[in-house]
C-alpha cells in the first residue's frame, strides 16, 4: 500500500517506522527542515518538505495513487484540510485524521474523514477502565458507529438472577460476553442470568449507552 | 441580519463596522482581546474572545441563531474549518470565507461555502492597474482651456 502520512513529528515519526515494518510505501509530508533531516536520517529517504495542505505539494507527493493519507499534525484545522483535499481533489480512497481536540470528531465524521483517532480520548478511555467507580467503561469502538463497552454489574442490581431475554435492552444492543468474578468466561444465552459483579461486554450504540448502563446497574 | 465576523484583523473589523453601520447585529470573535482596538470607538455590537474552530465557543456566542458567518482570520485552515461548523453543524445558511491560497478556494468553493481569495482579487486589481494606467494629472490638463 502507498500511505502518506502528514505531519512529522513524534507521531508522525513512529507511524512512518512502524508502516515501513509492514513493509508499506510510506512518505512523510513535513514543514519544518530540521524534523525533516532527523526523519531522513532514521528513516532514510522517505520525507517530502512541504504543506500537506497545498494541492501543489499533494501532486508532487502523489496523492492521486495513495491508498491512503493519514494526517497527524498537532493542528486539527490542518489534519481536516489535508484529508478533504486528499477526498475530494484526489479521491484518495481511505482518509484518517488526528484529532487534538476530541470535541471535533463529529464535524470531521460530517465532512467525510474516514477514521479520525483521538489520543486524548484513547488516554481518558484507558484511565476510565482504572476507574472503580465507573460503571460503563467504552472499550473500542466499531464500524458504521457502534461502540464495544464493559459494564460490572453491582451487587445490588435488580437485573441479578434474571434471565437475559426477560430484560428490556436498547434496540440494537447485543451482550456478547461475560466475564464472572473468578474470570470464567461465557458467552450469554437468552437464558443465561447475570451475577453480582459479572462483567459484561455489549456491542451498543453511542446514544443507547445511558440506557443500557442504567438497565444493567439500576438496583 | 444576525453576523458573526470570525477574526478582527482590518478586514474583520473594517467590515464588522461597515455591516454595524448598515443596522445589522454583528458579533466579533477573536482570540485576542487586544485585536478589538481595531473596532470604531462608539463600537455598539457585541465582542468575545475566543477560537473559533472550538465548537462550544461557536455555540456560546450564539452561531446557532446567525444568518451569516464570515470567517476573515489570517489562517486559511482555521477559517475553512469553522465555517463548516457553522454550516454543517449550526445550520448558518450564509457561510462566506476568506482563502488566501486559491486552489484551496475553489475546492471549498465546489464543497458549497461562498469564498473569496483575496490573492486572485489583488493580483487582478494590480494586474488591471498595470494595463489601464490612470490617466496623468498634469499642470497641462488641469489648467488647459479648450
Amino acid at each position: 500500500m502507498y500511505v502518506i502520512v502528514i505531519g512529522g513529528g513524534k507521531v508522525g515519526y513512529f507511524l512512518a517506522r512502524e508502516l515501513m515494518q509492514e513493509m508499506h510505501e510510506v512518505l512523510v509530508i513535513e514543514l519544518d527542515s530540521v524534523k525533516c533531516e532527523r526523519i531522513a536520517e532514521e528513516l532514510g529517504d522517505i520525507v517530502l518538505r512541504g504543506d500537506g495542505c497545498e494541492a501543489t505539494t499533494a501532486e508532487l507527493a502523489g496523492f492521486g495513487r495513495a491508498d491512503m493519507v493519514i494526517a497527524v499534525t498537532g493542528d486539527d484545522e490542518d489534519n481536516l484540510v489535508s484529508c478533504q483535499l486528499a477526498k475530494t481533489k484526489f479521491s484518495v480512497p481511505r482518509t484518517v485524521a488526528r484529532l487534538n481536540n476530541p470535541k471535533n470528531e463529529k464535524i470531521f465524521r460530517l465532512l467525510g474523514i474516514d477514521t479520525t483517532v483521538s489520543a486524548t480520548a484513547a488516554i481518558l478511555a484507558q484511565i476510565e477502565q482504572e476507574l472503580p467507580t465507573h460503571q460503563m467503561i467504552p472499550l473500542l469502538k466499531l464500524k458504521a458507529g457502534l461502540e464495544l463497552v464493559g459494564v460490572k454489574i453491582p451487587p445490588d442490581a435488580k437485573v441479578i438472577g434474571k434471565e437475559l431475554k426477560d430484560l428490556l435492552l436498547p434496540h440494537g444492543t447485543l451482550l456478547v460476553l461475560t466475564v464472572a468474578k473468578d474470570g470464567a468466561t461465557r458467552v450469554p444465552t437468552g437464558d443465561s442470568t447475570l451475577q453480582p459483579e459479572d462483567e459484561v461486554v455489549a456491542v451498543t450504540r453511542p446514544e443507547n449507552e445511558e440506557a443500557l448502563r442504567l438497565a444493567l446497574t439500576e438496583p | 441580519m444576525k453576523v458573526v465576523i470570525m477574526g478582527c484583523g482590518r478586514v474583520g473589523s473594517t467590515l464588522a463596522a461597515m455591516l454595524s453601520e448598515d443596522g445589522h447585529d454583528v458579533t466579533v470573535l477573536d482570540k485576542t482581546a487586544d485585536a478589538f482596538r481595531r473596532l470604531p470607538a462608539d463600537w455598539q455590537g457585541k465582542r468575545h474572545v475566543g477560537n473559533g474552530i472550538d465548537q462550544d465557543v461557536l455555540a456560546r456566542i450564539g452561531v446557532g441563531d446567525a444568518d451569516a458567518f464570515i470567517a476573515v482570520t489570517q489562517g486559511d485552515n482555521r477559517n475553512v474549518m469553522a465555517t463548516q461548523a457553522a454550516k454543517h453543524i449550526f445550520g448558518v445558511k450564509r457561510t462566506l470565507c476568506r482563502i488566501y491560497d486559491p486552489i484551496r478556494e475553489e475546492m471549498y468553493k465546489e464543497l458549497g461555502l461562498e469564498t473569496i481569495s483575496p490573492t486572485i482579487a489583488g493580483a487582478n486589481l494590480l494586474k488591471d492597474l498595470l494595463d489601464n494606467p490612470p490617466a496623468p494629472v498634469s499642470a497641462e490638463s488641469a489648467g488647459s482651456d479648450a
